[in-house]
């Protein structure tokens, strides 16, 4: 009995590192995005120092989301990760580059146009392949014997590449609202005026992948149209047509945090969305949190240092935004 | 192109080279972060600008040399699942809440504090900014703690059971944690990081002295890495010593393999200094030996008996070739850091440190060495564990994840390509910047400054910037 109730604590601290890392990382992948859409070499300076002194502990949470579940879900681990063999592999060759564009761009004249490609390119590849990724987990792994039975180009479908959009999409809209939130002039302007399409596409492919889920297992049409779980269905998209009112009515209005805020939100629920559809499933459609849970020791053991160590991480990391709050000063240099 | 080889061979060599890159950027990162919270407490308390330009110096090198490393590090945590599924599933439960500590208490730590020590100078002051340092540091060696924590358990698993579906079971979380050889390991691997980062200092140091030796931040930076070597490279030694003895007690086979005893010697074996295994024959070809020696080195005593390779099943035994040389190319390197630091003392002594232009290029030769020991010692380590993955337990070969050979091949060409231009790019720009000397730009950004605050800009930072472009622009 405790062991079940130990693993529903844990499926809980994945999801939540999985959703801290999606809108963290997201927005940081977003300004990646939309690194291309100016010329300017000082707006291309302010847009990366929005976001240099963070994105490290930003995509820590990445590696939290899968340490975590080889340490609390090795089976899921296990299975999950060949399944996913070349998404995952191309993301994490595009998170190289990217992460280090950081610094080399500031290390050569001649070579900077190349970074910039590449933080822009690794962005790209990077959200396109944790969007497939998502959409083929949604559509279910084959599993015989703890292990993936399935080809190494399963993950490829129509219903996966768009998610993969849905999701490259979401991001830009993230960066974009962070970014009218983060900077000053003309490239606030500009980047207020791209948060529209953005945010317009992202609402559109949310309401495309929700149409398109309940019909990839009838497992999940069932918990959508089905008693109590219903409820859920009107609630989480009258909220989501609330946040995006918001939305438009920041940009509206010019506001700098209220369309940041309500981006994330979309995102929260999005999630949200997928929890309702994948519970009590870790890997559908077969594997559930229990069957793949490690055994009681394990779980026990990670969650008395997490219990003590999460909140630490929450403290210092909202500390280290605080540091960096405000404005992003165009006249900073680097360090 | 790699058509022919087994997914097998192929997830081995992408997961040797992938974890050498990687390796290669802690062995450093760990090292200059305790430096660089050294230089700015020095700096701190005695407000000796020398020390200031250090600090500012070596930071820009660390944030690439990390950079580096943390990007590496993502691709490994993924490896173990991407290539090794099955080890993942059985040995999970007991390594992976390892690896999660190691996320939770270092990675988010270093993470956390390192845009404050990069950026955050002029926003928090100079305490928090010392303890964002600090934090930085400390966050290095508790990552190394938790995963030479994972690795010893895998060399020397203890405190599991099994259960049913044949996954490691913790039952007792001391046990796996400080595994019998883990103190060894990751004192070894901590003073082989401050060995690694203080030859390259000093290397730095001694390449500006050879253009001006009265250069004061090359004379300081010179002096307390030659200090370093001098200390810590005896240390090491004995830590190797140790580390070998306890290996003979929990992985002979290893032991046999380093010394190239393919046979049993009753009544004292012979330390081999050099010569070629030969693996048909199963004996060293052309071996140079010192009878006795090794009995002396490994049991403190000359007749005492050594077992040989021929007491292992052969398909039990590690390759011998890789980890007879990688060790004695470790060891070698170990006994060159000594002979530099003991010159270096004794130039100090005789009086000519800063002039003696043998030493300094004794000194840049040696520089790139510590990288070499590192990735030696471990091959050493590793291969020598062959064929298992958790020790006496889970053979490589059925660890192996259910992936398609070309999927792997794959992946590997990606690999390489990607990191050979990335990380060779990384390397070149850490390189050009240590090829700048100190003192000449920080007088020139000096004389250049006005001494006003402008509004939100400190001069120190409109110097920065402006040396930003100089740097590029070399
Ligand atoms: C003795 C030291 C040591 C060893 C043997 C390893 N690492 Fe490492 N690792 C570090 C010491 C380190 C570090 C010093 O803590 C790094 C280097 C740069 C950095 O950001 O932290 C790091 C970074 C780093 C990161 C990025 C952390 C971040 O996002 O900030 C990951 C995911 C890993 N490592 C994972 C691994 C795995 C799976 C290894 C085993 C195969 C491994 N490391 C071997
Ligand atoms: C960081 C420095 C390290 C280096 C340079 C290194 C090097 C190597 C090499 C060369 C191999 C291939 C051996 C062979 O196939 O003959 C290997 C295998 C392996 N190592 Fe390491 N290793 C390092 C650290 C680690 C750590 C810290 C772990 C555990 C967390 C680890 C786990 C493994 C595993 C699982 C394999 C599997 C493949 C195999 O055994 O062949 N290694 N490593
Ligand atoms: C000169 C005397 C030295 C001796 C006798 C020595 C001994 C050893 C031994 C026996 C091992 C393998 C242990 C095992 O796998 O069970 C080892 C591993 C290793 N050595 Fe050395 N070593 C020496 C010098 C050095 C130096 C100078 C460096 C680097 C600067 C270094 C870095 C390493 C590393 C990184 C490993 C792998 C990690 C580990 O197992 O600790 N060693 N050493």
């Amino acid at each position: 009995m405790l062991g079940l109730e130990l693993s529903f604590i844990w499926a809980g601290i994945i999801a939540f590192a999985v959703l801290v890392y999606v809108i963290l990382d997201g927005f940081d992948l977003g300004v990646g995005l939309l690194f291309p859409l100016t010329k300017d070499e000082k707006e291309r300076n302010v847009m990366m120092n929005s976001i240099s002194p963070i994105w490290d502990g930003n995509e820590t949470w990445l590696v939290l989301g899968g340490g975590g579940l080889f340490a609390v879900f090795p089976l899921a681990y296990a299975v999950v990760m060949p399944a996913l063999y070349m998404p995952i592999i191309l993301m994490l060759l595009g998170l190289v580059f990217r992460g280090v564009a950081f610094e080399y761009r500031w290390r050569t004249e001649r070579w900077k146009p190349l970074w910039d490609m590449g933080f822009f390119g690794g962005s790209i590849v990077a959200s396109m392949c944790q969007g497939i990724a998502l959409g083929a987990l949604v559509q279910g792994i084959e599993i015989e014997n703890r292990a993936y039975a399935g080809g190494w180009w399963d993950w490829l479908t129509p219903f996966s590449l768009l998610t993969g959009v849905a999701v490259t999409v979401g991001y830009a809209m993230l960066g974009a609202t962070w970014l009218n939130m983060k900077l000053e002039g003309r490239i606030q302007r500009h980047m207020r005026r791209l948060a529209w399409p953005f945010a317009a596409a992202t609402l559109i492919f949310m309401g495309l992948v929700s149409l398109w889920t309940p019909f990839q297992d009838p497992e999940y049409f069932r918990r959508w149209f089905a008693y109590p779980t219903a409820i859920f269905s009107f609630l989480v998209p009258g909220l989501v047509l609330l946040a995006a009112y918001g939305l438009l009515h920041g940009l509206r209005r010019q506001a700098d945090v209220l369309p940041f805020l309500c981006a994330l939100s979309l995102f929260v629920l999005g999630f949200v969305g997928l929890g309702i559809s994948f519970y009590p499933h870790i890997v559908p459609p077969a594997l559930t949190i229990e069957d793949a849970a490690a055994p009681d020791s394990s779980l026990a053991f990670a969650l008395v240092g997490t219990l003590v160590l999460l909140p630490m991480i929450l403290g210092y990391t909202a500390y280290a935004y605080w540091v960096f709050r405000g404005k992003v000063d165009p006249e900073e240099g680097y360090h | 192109m790699l058509d022919g080889y087994t997914a097998e061979t192929l997830a081995r060599v992408q997961f040797a080279f992938t974890v050498s890159f990687h390796i290669i950027f802690p062995a450093f990162s760990i090292g200059l972060a305790s430096y660089l919270a050294v230089l700015n407490a020095l700096w701190l308390r005695t407000r000796d600008r020398t020390y200031e330009l250090l600090f500012d110096y070596w930071k820009k090198i660390f944030a690439i040399a990390f950079g580096m490393g943390v990007v590496s590090g993502i691709v490994m945590s993924y490896q173990f699942g991407t290539n090794w599924s099955v080890f993942s599933d059985k040995a999970g439960p007991v390594v992976g809440p390892l690896m999660a500590y190691e996320v939770l208490s270092a990675f988010f730590l270093e993470a956390g504090f390192l845009g404050i020590m990069l950026f955050g100078r002029q926003r928090v002051g100079d305490g928090l900014h010392m303890f964002a340092t600090g934090m930085v540091a400390f966050g290095t060696l508790l990552s190394a703690t938790w995963i030479i924590s994972v690795n010893s358990w895998m060399q020397t698993p203890q405190g599991y059971g099994m259960n049913d579906v044949g996954q490691f079971i913790p039952l007792d979380w001391w046990a796996i944690v400080f595994s019998p050889s883990f103190p060894y390991r990751l004192t070894h691997m901590v003073l082989a990081a401050y060995l690694t980062t203080a030859l390259v200092v000093g290397a730095v140091g001694a390449l500006h002295l050879l253009r001006d030796r009265a250069d004061r931040p090359s004379r300081k930076m010179f002096s307390m890495a030659m200090w370093m070597l001098a200390v810590v490279t005896p240390l090491q030694i004995a830590a190797g010593d140790f580390h070998g003895i306890n290996t003979l007690e929990h992985q002979p086979a290893k032991v046999m393999a380093m010394e190239g005893h393919y046979d049993s010697h009753p009544d004292g074996a012979p330390l081999i200094l050099f010569g070629i295994p030969n693996s048909e024959e199963k004996r060293i070809d052309y071996a140079v030996e010192i009878p006795k020696l090794s009995s002396l080195i490994l049991k403190h005593d000359l007749d005492a008996p050594l077992a040989g390779l021929d007491t292992i099943p052969d398909e039990d035994e590690p390759p011998v070739g890789i980890v007879f040389f990688s060790f004695r190319i470790m060891v070698g390197l170990g006994f060159a850091m000594l002979g530099l630091g003991l010159w270096g003392l004794w130039s100090r002594w005789r009086g000519t440190f800063y002039e003696s232009r043998w030493l300094h290029r004794a000194a840049i030769f040696m520089g790139p060495m510590g990288f070499v020991a590192v990735l030696a010692g471990w091959i050493t380590t590793e291969v020598g564990r062959q064929p298992f993955t958790v020790y006496g337990m889970l053979r490589t070969a059925d660890s192996l994840a259910p992936i398609a050979a070309p999927a792997v091949a794959a992946s590997l060409v990606a690999f390489v390509v990607v990191y050979f231009f990335v990380f060779g790019a990384g390397t070149y720009y850490i390189l050009r910047l240590m090829r700048h000397s100190i003192e000449l730009e920080a007088e020139e950004g000096l004389r250049q400054e006005p001494p006003t605050r402008t509004a939100g800009t400190t001069p120190a930072s409109q110097y920065q910037a402006r040396k930003e472009k100089r740097h590029a622009g070399a």
